[in-house]
């Protein structure tokens, strides 16, 4: 890499003669060297030294600690692949596999869809265009641990807006923290209420993208708009939605904050976990009981399955439009 | 203290001037070896600032007054009071144990409920010796019990006690007189010398009304009952006294479980938890009629959290079915981490003192482990607006004298946490009462594990 930023020196006044020939001074090498080869990396460091300090060594040390049985205030013994073929076993961490997988698809599904919506409807002429194109965001400027709090208060079993919506139809009041599926939905609602926007912004740059002369060509051919949009908008989308599907599956599979704040901060995801989810799990183990060792290993397990996910949402999303 | 609950403000650290201080006057004593000699540390270089952290809901420690009188009295050490949370086993103590352990983020007094004592004297490497500043000199203060949980394995003073629970039964007045039943303390204590009988009174007043259940939960009176029936089978509950785990063998807790499946069956829950914000809504909203209430719990439904000043007598206290009880109970211990141990001691002392614990029970209701604050006029006599004037003082006093300390093993909280969340799952449906037992079982071992 060189910047050749001393390149304009030999269009400087002649020197007077007198002067001796231009002698580099003892130093001189080294600040070249430091302006040519180590500034460029002196400059882009940061980010790697941090992603070292907090990326690639917690990384490292949780696979090392996911060997030993690690409880904090106590022993530390070397127990190999222990960890992972009791998880293999252990009914608990399954369950949050599951809850986890259930919440991702119930969340991430409708999200997409509404968001590709969304963005085919802010991506036509209309007023206020800038105003309501911002306003979708809004909701993910609000803080995570709001909104939940909010959304706790709307699903609330004796007082929550949603029940007492749902009475007017005459159904019974649903518990939403005490059976699986409600719980669910709830946590994916707050999802989606927080990314939606996000998403259909993205959706929404793609879209702008796309050629106008594709949508003219087909409208000279009597496409619909709805046609249109799926056989024109949605393959072109093909990479903005490989983008937002990886992102979508990274951020629901270790979802966190709108579950544990569901559950009034409690890690332990509903009085029989119906809502823990594998990232509550692994704070549960490591920070409340304390198994540094089986928490670590519980991260790598999440990991893995992110690596999976990741893998079949992208050979899924790689399909869009492949009729074409 | 309390076991799992005060609601509290967190308060912001601030402390520029102990930092100050701990770079200069304090520099030398931070590992506590210097003892009274040494004096001057907090005489020139302004305030020391002593974090007091606690937890629990409502008025939690009910320290708020007490706090202001010291501070307002001593210009030279100011007492910062930190109530965290209103969860002990959950938020609380796993927060505690880690800040312990990394030897950073503790207060310079903090509180310990009773079932956090098994881990904390199991390791003194933890705690500033007490004993090095002269607090062996307060051990005429405290029943036996209470002063040998704040002592290690070794031998070393680490913490003093706060409160006892005691035990009583809170109701409702004014929703007994409506299901027309007495409403008089002492008549009420009468309809129910057994938990049969207690009940039986819970199905006829949900026959009369309509919408108010009996009780909170299964949860507050699992506690309850656990603490009676541990007292009547060797004063054990989870861990025998070698810390080997029990719960499938002490019948206590069965006993324990079986009544809470029961008026859970019978339908006289409102299937709330306690120490939630839909258990401080339910008070609010006159969800259910009928508390177990250790003396702390007096703070937890008075204090704003809670029923708070809406509820003003409406509430009363009666005696419990099945005699007394001890439930809960706290501590206050200095951390080896503190930069300032002297004056950390200091209020420790005060805070565990006569004049500061009669201040407590005054503001929210906690029972003083200090046997010179019991027997002070102030607590004898004592009678508790809030709860129609009952004579929380002669009640709780009482049940106090009369305590029989239960054993906690060191893992104690870890399990009490797995266990009470089966407890709370029978209620709300997600475990079938079946599969109940095996469960609670199951999930204690996990725990202890």
């Amino acid at each position: 890499m060189s910047l050749h930023v001393d390149a304009g020196q030999p269009t400087r006044a002649p020197m007077p003669p007198s002067r001796k020939r231009p002698q580099p001074r003892p130093g001189r090498s080294f600040l070249t060297w430091l302006d040519l080869k180590a500034a460029p990396y002196l400059l882009v460091s940061p980010y790697y030294l941090l992603f070292l300090a907090f990326g690639l060594f917690p990384l490292a040390f949780t696979l090392y600690f996911s060997f030993f049985d690690y409880d904090l205030a106590g022993t530390v013994e070397w127990t190999g692949l222990g960890n992972y073929v009791a998880m293999l076993d252990d009914s608990a961490f399954w369950k949050a596999v599951v809850n986890t997988l259930a919440m991702f698809v119930l969340a991430t599904v409708p999200q997409i869809l509404l968001a590709l919506l969304l963005a085919n409807a802010l991506n036509k002429r209309f007023k206020f265009q800038l105003f309501v194109r911002l306003g979708v965001l809004l909701p993910l400027v609000t803080s995570v641990v709001a909104v939940a709090v909010v959304f706790t208060q709307l699903y609330g079993r004796d007082w929550g807006l949603i029940n007492w919506i749902l009475g007017w139809f005459g159904a019974d009041p649903i518990d939403w923290k005490a059976q699986r599926l409600p719980s669910w939905i709830a946590i994916a609602t707050m999802v989606d209420w927080r990314w939606t926007g996000y998403n259909a912004i993205i959706f929404l740059a793609g879209m702008q993208t796309i050629p106008k002369d594709l949508y003219e060509a087909a409208s000279i051919d009597g496409a619909s708009r709805r046609r249109q949009f799926w056989q024109i908008t949605v393959p072109m989308l093909r990479p903005t939605m490989i983008f937002v599907v990886l992102n979508s599956t990274i951020g629901g599979l270790t979802l966190f904050a709108e579950p544990t704040t569901f559950y009034n901060g409690n890690v332990h995801g509903g009085t029989d976990s119906q809502f823990q989810t594998v990232s509550m799990f692994i704070f549960e183990q490591g920070f409340r009981e304390f198994d540094y060792g089986y928490a670590s290993a519980a991260a790598w397990m999440l990991f893995l399955l992110i690596l999976i996910g990741s893998a079949i949402n992208f050979l899924l999303i790689r399909r869009i439009g492949g009729n074409k | 203290m309390i076991n799992n609950s005060r609601r509290g403000k967190l308060l912001a650290v601030a402390a520029v001037a102990a930092l100050a201080l701990g770079a200069t006057a304090c520099g030398s004593d931070d590992t506590g070896t210097d003892t009274a000699a040494g004096g001057g540390s907090s005489a020139a270089a302004g305030p020391v600032t002593i974090t007091l952290q606690t937890f629990g809901g409502g008025k939690n420690f009910g320290y708020q007054e007490a706090v202001d009188k010291w501070n307002a009295e001593h210009k030279d050490i100011q007492i910062k009071y930190d109530n965290l949370t209103d969860q002990f086993e959950q938020i609380y103590w796993p927060q505690m144990i880690q800040w312990l352990q990394s030897g950073a983020g503790a207060g310079d007094v903090v509180g310990i409920d009773e079932g956090g004592m098994g881990l904390a004297k199991a390791h003194p490497e933890w705690w500033a010796d007490l004993g090095e500043f002269g607090l062996q000199n307060r051990k005429s203060d405290f029943a036996d019990w209470k002063w040998e949980n704040g002592v290690t394995a070794d031998g070393k003073l680490f913490g003093l006690g706060t409160d006892v629970g005691g035990m009583s039964l809170c109701y409702r007045r004014d929703l007994f007189e409506k299901a027309g039943l007495p409403a008089d303390r002492d008549e009420v204590s009468k309809l129910w010398p057994t938990w049969d009988d207690f009940v039986a009174v819970g199905k006829k007043f949900q026959d009369k009304v309509k919408d108010t259940k009996f009780v909170d939960g299964t949860n507050t009176l699992y506690n309850v009952v656990l603490v009676q029936e541990a007292a009547k089978n060797g004063n054990v509950s989870y861990f025998d006294k070698d810390n080997n785990l029990i719960v499938d063998k002490n019948p206590a807790v069965k006993t324990a479980y079986d009544f809470a499946q029961k008026i859970s069956q019978e339908g006289l829950t409102a299937k709330l938890r306690n120490f939630t914000p839909e258990w401080n809504t339910g008070m609010k909203k006159s969800q259910f009629a009928t508390l177990g209430c250790p003396s702390w719990m007096l703070g937890a439904v008075s204090g704003d959290g809670g029923a708070g000043p809406d509820f003003k007598g409406k509430w009363d206290v009666a005696a419990v079915p099945g005699g007394g009880g001890n439930w809960g109970g706290s501590w206050l211990a200095v951390p080896k981490q503190s930069k300032h141990p002297k004056e950390a001691a200091q209020v420790l002392d005060y805070l565990t003192g006569k004049d500061a614990q009669v201040s407590v029970f005054n503001f929210a209701g906690n029972m003083p482990s200090n046997t010179q604050a019991q027997q002070d006029p102030a607590v004898q006599g004592a009678k508790n607006e809030y709860f129609n004037d009952a004579p929380v003082g002669d009640i709780f006093a009482k049940s106090a004298a009369a305590l029989q300390p239960v054993f906690l093993g060191v893992k104690h909280a870890q399990v009490k946490n797995a266990v009470e969340s089966v407890v709370s799952a029978i209620d709300d449906g997600s475990v079938p009462y079946a599969n109940g037992w095996k469960k609670l079982v199951d999930d204690a071992v996990k725990a202890a594990g």
